[in-house]
């Protein structure tokens, strides 16, 4: 395979090709599902958390190899991270990760971090006590 | 695996003929056509022969009447600006098809950043021009009306004699772009009432680096390259003469296999797309009907809940080479603009992809191509929301409409915040 010339990089084409956490979650506690303006994609994170911690995340993307590519390496990436942790989570990360994207395709990734904000979200809304602030939690 | 080349509108491999052809012509007839000793003197005799063989293929008159550039931009570029100077004085009004190839469409925009107008008309969902617009758009400040031939997307074969009609009746000159028909339709540049054809040798079988512009002798057009007096002071520069040596022995091969080429491919292409539309649910087909309105080589298809450039790339990877018009593929991050003017939903522009047949495709490929292609859009629907929700009835098909759940471009504003394209 050493004469095969690819799109994206080595890492890119892997997460594209075998993307990890691919699917939906069964009783997911937060679901997030955002578009693209750019061009018009679509992609859904769902997140399993438990006490206060990322358990699990899955994606579906209807877009590019780079936006499939992406929302594998965010799931991956998510995964044991405190909602706290979570919420701070930048595309760069993603980018990075998968060892540059080119620039075009920056926006995908940026895909990725809107629709896990969007499961986050989706969670602190359905558990507002998640997010209080202990010292406004009443003793 | 098997490697099935479907892109032979973006570019065909050379006939060994031209090649063999060619090769003397890097090596020991280097000589520039513009020196008067025996180095230059001989290939310009090379360059005449080129031109009539070129001049074959499209019916012209005479081969004073083909000049060779670049490729087909330049030829595009030279026709539409050439002649929009030319005629300056007479007005600054340009009329061109909604379809046009972008080369065509971006000399216009360039021209109307300088004080021209334009007026696209438009085309149907098939992609065809409308006459009665056309006759309505000419105004006598026009000075060029441009048409292409075939659709360089979706294969539509343009009514031109008619369009040519109407440009002679309104005295108007009249440029086709051949570039997606030289080779696999005939042409006559005369019965089209053609001013200005242009087409690329190396959308049938000839080299790159050369296009050709076949431009009638009364056709005033004037020179946007400014150099030395080459072909005939009408395009400066140093002629491509081992490119354009090729390029003859591949139109005269053209102008010979023409209809055996065709009949090939028409037959390909209706197996290919029987066999799609057997094998994957909610697939289109953009453009005509596989019959006399359409290219014999082209196919457009698009395929709804997935995305084109993921089509693309797993197709690639299984070995098979074709071309899509979705947003993710274009850098400008648009869906291709004939699909917008056919008026296609922007969710079925984005699942888009072009298969261009070419003579070494056999019906092993294209079984090859419909087996592998029904199994990559499962794979993909596997991962898409939209092929999940539309499962549960929260979004419609487009295709087929089930009467279920909103569209999926409602669907893309509400989750994008914002209507998309
Ligand atoms: S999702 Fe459209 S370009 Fe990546």
């Amino acid at each position: 395979m050493s004469d095969t010339y690819t799109l994206y990089n080595s890492t890119v084409m892997d997460h594209f090709m075998n993307p990890r956490n691919m699917g939906d979650l069964k009783d997911a506690d937060g679901v997030g599902e955002v578009g693209a303006a750019a061009c018009g994609d679509i992609m859904k994170i769902s997140l399993k958390i438990r006490e206060g911690r990322i358990e699990d995340a899955r994606f579906k993307t209807f877009g590019c190899g780079s936006a499939i590519a992406s929302s594998s390496m965010a799931t991956e990436l998510i995964k044991g991270r405190t909602i706290e942790e979570a919420m701070s989570f930048s595309n760069q990360e993603v980018v990075n990760a998968l060892g540059g994207l080119p620039p075009v395709k920056i926006h995908c990734s940026v895909l990725a971090e809107e629709a896990l904000k969007a499961a986050l979200e989706d969670y602190v809304k359905r558990h507002p006590e998640a997010v209080a602030k202990p010292e406004s939690v009443p003793a | 695996m098997r490697t099935v080349y479907l892109d032979h509108q973006s570019a065909t491999p050379l006939l060994p003929e031209a090649f063999e052809a060619m090769r003397p012509y890097f090596t020991e007839y280097y000589g520039n056509a513009s020196s008067l000793h025996q180095h230059g003197l001989r290939v310009r005799e090379a360059l005449k022969k080129a031109r009539q063989q070129q001049a074959a293929l499209v019916g012209a008159e005479s081969d004073e009447e083909i000049f060779f550039t670049s490729d087909g931009t330049e030829s595009a570029n030279l026709a539409v600006k050439g002649v929009a100077y030319a005629n300056e004085r007479k007005g600054k009004h340009l009329v061109v098809s909604a379809t046009e190839h972008p080369s065509v469409m971006n000399s216009v925009e360039f021209l109307e950043k300088q004080g021209w107008t334009c007026t696209r008309v438009p085309v149907n969902a098939e992609g065809f021009i409308q006459l009665d617009a056309l006759r309505k758009a000419i105004t006598p400040q026009t000075v060029l009306v441009a048409v292409h031939h075939v659709n360089h997307d979706i294969g539509s074969i343009q009514p031109i004699h008619d369009v040519g009609a109407v440009c002679a009746a309104a005295g108007i000159p009249l440029y086709v772009d051949c570039e997606a028909s030289a080779g696999w339709l005939p042409i006559d540049v005369r019965a089209m009432g053609a001013s200005l054809v242009s087409f690329s040798p190396h959308r049938f079988y000839g080299p790159k680096g050369v296009g050709v512009l076949y431009r009638h002798r009364r056709a005033r057009l004037v020179s946007i390259l400014h150099g030395g007096v080459q072909e005939g002071g009408r395009r400066a520069g140093t002629e491509n003469i081992p490119a354009i040596v090729g390029a003859g022995v591949a139109a005269e091969v053209a102008a010979r296999e023409l209809s055996s080429r065709s009949a090939h491919v028409a037959r390909l292409q209706t197996r290919l797309w029987d066999g799609l539309l057997a094998k994957v649910p909610f697939i289109k087909l953009n453009g005509p009907l596989p019959g006399p309105g359409r290219a014999p080589n082209n196919i457009n298809i698009s395929t709804e809940f997935i995305e084109g450039e993921g089509q693309l790339l797993l197709c690639d990877l299984h070995g098979i080479a074709v071309a899509s018009g979705s947003s993710c593929v274009s850098k400008s991050l648009k869906i291709s603009h004939v699909l917008a003017a056919i008026g296609l939903d922007h969710a079925l522009a984005q699942g888009n992809l072009i298969l261009t047949l070419g003579k070494d495709n056999t019906e092993a490929d294209v079984d090859y191509v419909v087996e592998t292609f029904a199994k990559i859009v499962g794979k993909l629907r596997g991962m898409s929301p939209m092929w999940d929700e539309f499962e549960r009835g929260v979004i419609d098909s487009v295709i087929a409409p089930r009467g279920v759940g909103r569209s999926f471009s409602e669907h893309a504003a509400a989750v994008s915040g914002k209507p998309a394209h």
